[in-house]
């Protein structure tokens, strides 16, 4: 007890502006918050209420990709397979919806798909040891490649007698107007920050990113949680994959190509380290949203849709290179 | 009864014979330095102890009861701790994630259960108090000093109610004030009767805290003797053999 009393003291005056002000997804947040006021100043358009909703559904798929992502990338891998799992496991909803089943065996086909692949990604990185980087980039190639199998490389937009259950799903909005997705997102993001911080699932990943090897020789079972976390990253391709399948109304062999791009670009910007050991659920979440709002705002004020990579790639530069000025300083 | 007994322990790795026939044995609440050369034996002897290798020949006994482990967790459960020599502390995490690591304690009913934050920093702050350490069970291990972060790792070998705690190397890679904060710390759980097994390379941090030291040279043991009755010119004539046996 004399310990705690004499921590609270040491500590700094404002506690909570500290640890604030220490959180990359804090300055992200403060950059959404402060385009989105200048958007509704400088545009017409951008402070409508159909554009905020537009906004907020638009980055829920990258959203929930990247708070798994975010956990992948706390134990120091990378999974590069996430947007082709996630054209995989709509085509695979789309495939077994159309043959006449519901939309339960549809999004348990599709799911399940996703925990096979993340098994296979994890048990090849954890047991074999080899390099994700390696195991996820030929899981890119392939999953791609099977949804071409699965669906004949044709467009499927009739989901059989569940069709109109895939697409409220989807596209509707049952609570408040807000966008079904974004529910699903808010949802996951507070599951992901409760795994995080309140479980030793949790605790294992961030320790085997801080430090493998000492992980390794408390016990932590880390070939087991590393399995896990690639199940779960693959899984949340799996539930975008769903939910953008009943937002989109069709599914095309193309679809979330590149997105592990913009996926691990909004983990970095949000504060995730690829270096292991540091990341949030909620700095996912606004990554994403950052992403979004500048993709959202180009169009807006009328530049051309040719520079958004020009931007997205500057603020990723941004906030890793903020993130190491401030470590300089308090190094110092 | 002694507390840990190794019975003529050898370790063959194909033709290389790293331990020959080693007869040991460990009084509880007692400093023993373990000396030698590089290659002479101190890590193997150091790993059959902490169960990450199995003897080839010979038995080792722990209170009286036969002692065999298969893997190096194995030895937390019969109360052996290793404190290793990279002190395998995770930067990103807080001391008391630290010292609970693997171990953590929870709450809640059947599987649902929740990482017990309250518990862990109250038990390692009672830990740093007993350690005698101004470690703050919430500080990021990243922030502290080389003393501070002993302190993390040994606070470790606390949570399992230790018996033997093995440290490798603790004093090799700090700054004078930190050694002296180490030899501290181990004095702290001698103290609590637990005993010590203490490899270094270092002559006065041995003779300071040591109550005894054995020498090994070539895999085989050339002195086991009280500190007082040894000296570091001696000690050190046994490491690289000016001294056959002692």
């Amino acid at each position: 007890m004399e310990i705690q009393f004499d921590d609270n003291i040491k500590r700094a005056r404002f506690p909570l502006l500290t640890w604030l002000t220490s959180r990359q997804a804090f300055w992200v947040s403060v950059a959404v918050i402060l385009a989105c006021i200048f958007l509704s100043f400088a545009t017409n358009s951008f402070a409508t209420s159909n554009n905020i909703f537009n906004v907020a559904r638009n980055f829920t798929f990258v959203a929930i990709i990247a708070l798994g992502m975010t956990i992948v990338i706390i134990t120091g891998g990378i999974d590069l397979s996430v947007g082709s799992v996630l054209c995989l496991c709509s085509m695979i909803l789309a495939v077994v919806m159309h043959a006449g089943y519901s939309i339960e065996i549809g999004i348990a086909a599709s799911l399940g798909t996703a925990l096979l692949i993340g098994l296979v990604n994890g048990v090849l990185i954890a047991y074999l040891g080899i390099p994700p980087f390696v195991v996820t980039l030929g899981m890119l190639s392939i999953a791609r490649s099977l949804a071409m199998v699965a669906s004949n490389n044709t467009v499927v937009f009739q989901f059989g007698p569940d069709h109109d259950k895939l697409l409220f799903l989807g596209g509707g909005a049952w609570l408040l107007g807000i966008a079904n997705p974004v529910i699903y997102m808010l949802a996951l993001t507070l599951l992901t920050g409760f795994l995080l911080h309140y479980t030793r699932f949790g605790r294992y990943v961030f320790a085997i990113g801080g430090n493998e090897h000492a992980a390794i020789v408390t016990g932590v079972p880390v070939r087991r949680t590393k399995v896990a976390v690639y199940m779960i990253s693959a899984l949340s391709a799996g539930i975008a994959g769903v939910i953008e399948t009943g937002w989109l109304g069709a599914v095309t062999t193309n679809l979330g190509s590149g997105m592990e791009l913009q996926v691990i670009a909004a983990a970095v910007i949000g504060g995730a380290n690829l270096a292991g050991g540091i990341g949030t659920a909620f700095g996912a979440l606004i990554g994403s949203a950052l992403i979004e709002v500048i993709r959202n705002s180009l169009g807006l004020l009328g530049i051309s849709a040719f520079w958004q990579g020009t931007f997205i790639g500057s603020f990723i530069i941004i906030a890793v290179t903020f993130d190491r000025l401030r470590n300089f300083r308090s190094s110092e | 009864m002694a507390l840990l007994e190794l019975i003529n322990v050898s370790k063959h790795f194909g033709a290389i014979h790293a331990l020959t026939d080693v007869s040991l044995s460990l009084e509880p609440g007692q400093v023993m330095g373990l000396m030698g050369d590089n290659g002479a034996g101190k890590s193997t002897l150091v790993k059959i102890i902490a169960g990450n290798f199995r003897p080839t020949h010979g038995t080792m006994q722990m209170e009286g009861q036969e002692l065999s482990m298969h893997r190096p967790i194995e030895a937390r459960r019969h109360g052996i701790e290793i404190v290793h020599q990279d002190l395998a502390l995770c930067d990103n995490l807080s001391a008391a994630a630290n010292v609970f690591l693997g171990r953590e304690l929870r709450k809640g009913v059947g599987p649902f259960k929740i990482l017990d934050y309250a518990a862990m920093y109250r038990r390692a702050g009672q830990i740093f108090a007993e350690l005698r350490s101004e470690t703050r069970p919430r500080d990021l291990v990243r922030q502290m000093s080389g003393g501070q972060r002993q302190a993390v790792a040994i606070a470790r070998t606390r949570i399992g109610d230790a018996k033997i705690v093995l440290m490798d190397e603790p004093t090799a890679a700090i700054s004078v004030r930190q050694v002296a904060e180490v030899l501290n710390l181990i004095r702290q759980l001698r103290d609590r009767g637990i005993a010590i097994v203490f490899i270094s390379h270092r002559m006065p941090d041995v003779f300071s805290i040591a109550d005894r030291v054995v020498v090994l040279r070539r895999g085989r043991k050339v002195a086991d003797k009280d500190v007082a009755a040894s000296s570091p010119e001696e000690v050190t004539g046994l490491i690289t053999g000016a001294i056959e046996y002692a």
